[in-house]
């Protein structure tokens, strides 16, 4: 036992002595939340839209009031005629503009429907797309109140719903996205370069001839990455918290364990592959083409899944970021519980465990 | 003297068709320097790992400070140590740390690491240097420490594999000292070796040519056997013979 924490007091002493690999170790979640948070996000900001209100009653301007405190409108103008509305458009001056026809209050509370004329720029579809949808969600949201005071069923056009993200935030996909890739990347490669340094130094020579038994060897190379790269998942956890406003909606306890049994998958494909190589360039090459791009392409983050061809479909299954993106993604977005995640995690565990046959066997042939 | 620490009998490893090492029969003796040589490729290494209990043989017998290469392995790694011809100590440790961990592994008490390191420390005069990093230190440092950390443990048989490559003659010279020195505490040395001055040195050596060991007495016999004046040329007479290159 003492012999395991010497070991593990070393291995600590490598990583933390070595600076390079403490800044991609600590500063890539940072950097890669911070990115796909703000820079690469495919949410429309600060978008500018005229409003007429050509009712300009009760019901009207209380919905204009909260599409103009969305941080996604910047209304411009909220009179003008349709020649100028159509001027505008053309200019470029503004994607949008929400019409509300005259007594649409009285509509509302008569009839119990009213409508609303939405009108995008469609010349970028998606953007016309996204910024239809936000007002949708956001009319259903005033519908919502008013259906809370009262019993008459009041129905507002368009009417476009957004689950699991009712404050209407972009994509909070990319969170459990991110989490998978930063784990694969510092798991998957650190541990792969760190056993074989030891191979190409001649060091790991020293240790198989010494009384310290190989296996332990590979376990205490894993495990110093284990404990750091929880730490990354607790820095992604807090950063999407507190910078991005995206909450823990499920048990957070049960994300840890199983961002572990992840973490664990990924420490197995990196003692497979630092068996299977000599050199550090190698493994790094091999970890970053091998694994990170599959996960990418084949994990759902990036890529809709379903759009692919079947055999690719077929293949993603067996790429262990695809199960862990849903899994976290369930738990911290939909706030589920282990009943509904026990099936990914059950694939997520045979992975593993077949890996860890794989490389503890390859591992017992290069003895011999 | 007198007591058998290592015996080999007909030990044999076969890749495939290939025999790396053929036959392979002799007796090293406790607090002897044996020097292992032979050209590159003539299967000095692959004996020697058999002898360590990092591979297995594929037939015949051996035992190492009394504990069989089949069966005994793990005894065997208690009681050897090992320097390899890759310099093998962590550079971005400091020297303490590496005495610290490698002592550690072999299961050393904190109280007997202190007491080895501290002498350790003071016999290479390197008290100055305890925290600095491994990398820094000039390269024949580097081996001496190494061959040091290698012994920490009190083995009965330290295992060189061509310890001095790279180092210049007078830094080699002291290196030997330190072998020395571990004989006449009786430890057994057995070393592999390139340098032909350094055969000189050992008590007793064994020339390797093509799997199979060629000659084996002391140098001043081996001369005398050939008819030369130096070990250089019973070197080459020997290997002259030989089949298998790099």
């Amino acid at each position: 036992m003492k012999q395991f924490l010497v070991f593990i007091k070393k291995e600590f002493a490598h990583v933390l002595r070595d600076r390079k690999t403490l800044l991609i170790l600590f500063g890539m979640p940072v950097v890669q939340i911070l990115i796909f948070g703000f820079a690469l996000t495919n949410e429309v900001k600060n978008s500018r839209i005229v409003v007429m209100d050509q009712a300009n009653d009760a019901a009207s301007k209380e919905i204009i009031t909260k599409i103009g405190a969305s941080r996604y409108f910047d209304i411009v103008r909220t009179v003008m005629s349709h020649q100028q509305m159509e001027d505008a458009f053309k200019r470029g001056d503004i994607r949008m503009a929400v019409i509300f026809p005259a007594g649409f209050n009285n509509d509302l509370l008569h009839q119990n429907a009213a409508q609303i004329q939405v009108i995008a720029d469609a010349s970028d579809p998606n953007n016309a797309t996204t910024l239809t949808s936000y007002v949708g969600s956001i009319i259903q949201d005033y519908q919502a109140q008013l259906s809370k005071t009262s019993k008459v069923p009041y129905r507002i056009q368009p009417e476009i719903r957004m689950l699991y993200n009712p404050q209407l935030k972009g994509a909070p996909n990319f969170v459990p996205g991110v989490m998978a890739l930063v784990l694969m990347l510092v798991c998957v490669m650190m541990t792969a370069v760190s056993i074989v340094k030891e191979k190409e130094t001649g060091t790991m020579e020293i240790l198989l001839v010494s009384p310290f038994r190989p296996i332990l060897v590979i376990i205490s190379k894993a495990i110093p990455y284990l404990l750091l790269s929880l730490i990354n998942v607790a820095s992604i956890l807090l950063l999407s918290v507190f910078v991005l406003d995206l909450p823990v909606n499920g048990n957070i306890l049960l994300l840890f364990a199983e961002s572990t049994l992840f973490i664990i998958t990924c420490l197995t494909v990196g003692i497979f592959i630092s068996v299977k190589t000599n050199s550090q360039q190698v493994a790094m090459l091999i970890s970053l083409m091998g694994m990170l791009l599959p996960t990418i392409l084949f994990s759902g983050f990036m890529f809709p899944i379903e759009n692919m061809p079947v055999p690719l479909q077929w293949f993603s299954n067996i790429i262990p970021a695809k199960w862990y993106y849903i899994i976290v993604k369930d738990i911290m977005i939909k706030g589920l519980g282990f009943n509904a995640i026990w099936k990914e995690t059950l694939i997520l565990s045979g992975i593993t465990v077949a890996l860890l046959i794989v490389s503890l066997k390859s591992f017992k042939i290069r003895l011999s | 003297m007198g007591e058998t620490v290592i015996k080999t009998d007909k030990l044999t490893k076969r890749f495939g068709d290939f025999i790396a090492a053929d036959e392979i029969t002799f007796e090293v003796e406790k607090g002897e320097i044996f020097g292992f040589l032979g050209a590159n490729g003539a299967g000095k290494t692959t004996a020697m790992r058999m002898l360590c209990g990092l591979s297995i043989p594929s037939s015949g017998s051996a035992t190492i400070a009394g504990f069989d290469v089949y069966k005994q392995t793990e005894q065997i790694k208690r009681n050897i140590g090992y320097m390899s011809q890759k310099f093998s100590l962590y550079e971005d440790l400091t020297v303490i740390e590496n005495i610290k961990f490698f002592g550690g592994i072999y299961g050393l008490t904190n109280l007997q690491i202190k007491t080895k390191s501290d002498e350790l420390l003071h016999n290479l005069g390197l008290e100055q240097e305890a925290k600095k990093l491994v990398a820094s230190l000039p390269l024949g440092w580097k081996q001496k420490l190494s061959f040091s950390v290698a012994v920490l443990h009190e083995p009965k048989i330290v295992f060189l594999d061509e310890p001095t490559g790279g180092v210049d003659p007078v830094t080699r010279r002291q290196f030997w000292d330190l072998i020395y020195n571990a004989a006449d505490r009786g430890v057994t040395i057995f070393v592999t070796t390139h340098y032909m001055d350094e055969a000189e040195y050992c008590n007793r050596i064994s020339l390797m040519v093509d799997g199979k060991i060629k000659a084996l007495d002391t140098p001043r016999n081996l001369k005398n056997t050939f008819g030369v004046e130096t070990m250089d040329e019973v070197f080459y007479k020997l290997a002259r013979g030989a089949k298998r290159g790099d």
